[in-house]
């Protein structure tokens, strides 16, 4: 189970998630929603251990998250993959396609020694994301968005992770794209367990495609009054004390 | 006031290190005076090219031939001094991203008087004009002028740039993906903004990818693929039965209806097959379709399909 507890995140002033809990079993499709601004990136990246919260926790598989960002260790970052909604701002463009389907493998250490191998592995991805011809060979700018997405799933799915955050994954796509890419993940479950969190605007498409779809306004404890926006929320004190109030305490 | 828009054998290709990528080949279509128009596809397929040629906004390395029209006024030759008369006066564009699209470091009441000088107004004039705009958009200019565009929210972003699409009174207005990104309470904001500049008897040309946001919006549909128009009918009758397969295919992947995608990959632009260019992912194709190209025939209910299933009629 992947599971964020209590989680809270501020950038400056603004509290982006105050005091939300979500659990994703392994297997299971959870779908998230909620309006622009009310912190589903924001707890997305919390969950996959790119960006440390203020308070509260996150567990993989039983497994406390203590170091966050680069220095997480990779195993546990291998267990928990995010695809992001632009690809053209996910992916090194000076990276052919195809070695940014195998650089998280490369990055780690992991990539077959044998060329043969190394060819047959990223072969294997391509045609599972849909993606034919001499598209491996090009680099991000001379193929489309939806090709680049494809490309995105497969590097995210090439480490075989346990977990799968996918924030806004089609909202530039066309539905055919889009069905093609749920498609593919919904056989990679099939095949290895994986739990997928599917994080969308769209809340017909959450409803159809995963078991449980939450909403984060719902979740989210920023507010007791009822759920504000990002930018509304304006006092940093009222989640305990944020780092100005902890730097005033500390002087004399 | 307004004028027919008319697009005729319209053709653009860049010039590219990989040799010429045809976004658009022989787009033909006219917007009515007064009538909305959508161009749906994927991307790629050529729908913001075609807005983009409109306003002539294309960069250097591009050919184009054809003709497009506004009330009988030939567009693509024009002058770049003429053009600038033209942009904002008698074609608007509704920017893609409100929030990008206008000067983050500035408040938004020069903006806008500088959006509405520039289409000839004068000072008083246009703070009327503006007043009167944003009034009717349930804005209030006074509250907007000393503000920032990050200060407001998201719809009301919107409202800023299509109140700065309106105040040059406008004969066509054509909007560029005016939902991509936005949450689903934006999106109805947004397409009741557009049906209410469509009320107000100005054309509209809308660019969308989002097929709920065009049912929604009614009016005429053209749908693009792989630089060509492959079907253009009532949108009504679009949804209810498309003609081209590739509208059938599309709607059935909608997740309300199967979810079910289309096989294979839209065919490289810088090399259109001289056939069907739906033939090899067409579950219908025949023969001829790997033969020949298509015209537009027409098909019941007012469409017009490039599909060879519809030749015979």
């Amino acid at each position: 189970m992947l599971s964020a507890e209590l989680v809270t995140k501020s950038f400056g002033r603004v509290v982006a998630v105050a005091r939300t809990s979500l659990a994703l079993q392994a297997g299971a499709r959870l779908g998230l929603v909620g309006p622009s601004g009310s912190g589903k990136s924001t707890l997305a990246q919390v969950m996959a251990m790119l960006l440390a919260p203020d308070g509260g926790s996150v567990m993989v598989d039983g497994d406390r998250v203590n170091v966050w960002g680069v220095r997480c260790s990779r195993e546990l970052r291998h267990r928990v993959q995010l695809v992001f909604q632009a690809p053209r701002m996910a992916i090194d463009p000076r990276l052919r396609v195809g070695d940014a389907i195998l650089e998280p493998l490369a990055a780690s250490r992991m990539l077959p020694a044998d060329a043969g191998e190394r060819a047959a592995l990223l072969q294997a991805w391509a045609v599972r994301v849909g993606l034919t011809g001499d598209l491996l060979e090009r680099f991000p700018h001379e193929v489309s968005e939806g090709q680049l997405q494809r490309a995105c799933l497969a590097r995210a799915l090439v480490v075989r992770p346990r977990y799968l955050i996918c924030d806004e994954l089609s909202s530039m796509l066309d539905v055919s794209t889009q069905a093609a890419l749920l498609q593919t993940i919904a056989a990679v479950q099939y095949e290895q367990e994986l739990g997928v969190l599917l994080i969308t605007h769209d809340r017909v498409l959450a409803d159809r495609w995963c078991e449980r779809t939450a909403d984060i306004r719902e979740l989210s404890a920023r507010s007791e009054g009822g759920y504000l926006a990002a930018h509304e929320v304006r006092s940093p004190r009222r989640l305990g004390p944020g780092r100005r109030g902890a730097r005033s305490s500390a002087r004399p | 006031m307004s004028a027919p828009l008319e697009v005729e054998g319209l053709s653009v290709g860049f010039r590219t290190r990989h040799g010429v990528v045809q976004a658009l080949s022989q787009a033909s279509v006219t917007v009515a005076p007064g009538e909305l128009l959508l161009v749906v596809g994927e991307s790629g397929s050529g729908k913001t090219v075609l807005a983009h040629t409109l306003l002539s906004m294309l960069p250097r390395n591009v050919n184009v031939s054809g003709s497009v029209r506004l009330g009988g006024q030939e567009l693509l030759d024009l002058a770049p001094a003429d053009l600038r008369c033209l942009r904002g006066r008698r074609m608007a564009l509704i920017p893609q991203s409100p929030a990008s699209s206008l000067n983050p470091v500035r408040k938004l009441g020069g903006q806008l008087l500088e959006a509405a000088q520039a289409r000839g107004l004068a000072e008083e004039q246009a703070r009327t004009r503006l007043r009167e705009l944003l009034g009717e958009l349930g804005l209030d200019l006074d509250f907007v002028s000393g503000r920032y565009i990050h200060q407001l929210s998201g719809g009301m972003q919107q409202r800023i740039v299509n109140a700065m699409a309106l105040v040059g009174e406008p004969d066509i207005v054509i909007a560029d993906e005016p939902t991509s990104g936005l949450d689903s309470d934006l999106v109805d904001t947004t397409a009741a903004q557009l049906l209410g500049i469509s009320a107000r008897g100005t054309s509209l040309l809308v660019i969308t990818h989002d097929l709920r946001l065009a049912q929604r919006l009614g009016g005429r549909v053209a749908l693009l693929y792989a630089s060509r128009i492959v079907e253009i009918g009532p949108t009504a009758a679009f949804f209810q039965a498309p003609a081209h397969p590739y509208g059938r295919e599309l709607l059935r992947a909608l997740p309300e209806r199967e979810g079910k995608s289309i096989p294979g990959l839209p065919p490289e632009l810088t090399a259109l097959p001289g056939h069907c260019a739906f033939a090899p992912r067409c579950p219908d194709r025949f023969e001829r379709c790997t033969e020949a190209l298509p015209d537009l025939y027409p098909a019941p209910e007012g469409v017009l399909a490039r599909c060879f299933a519809h030749a015979e009629r």
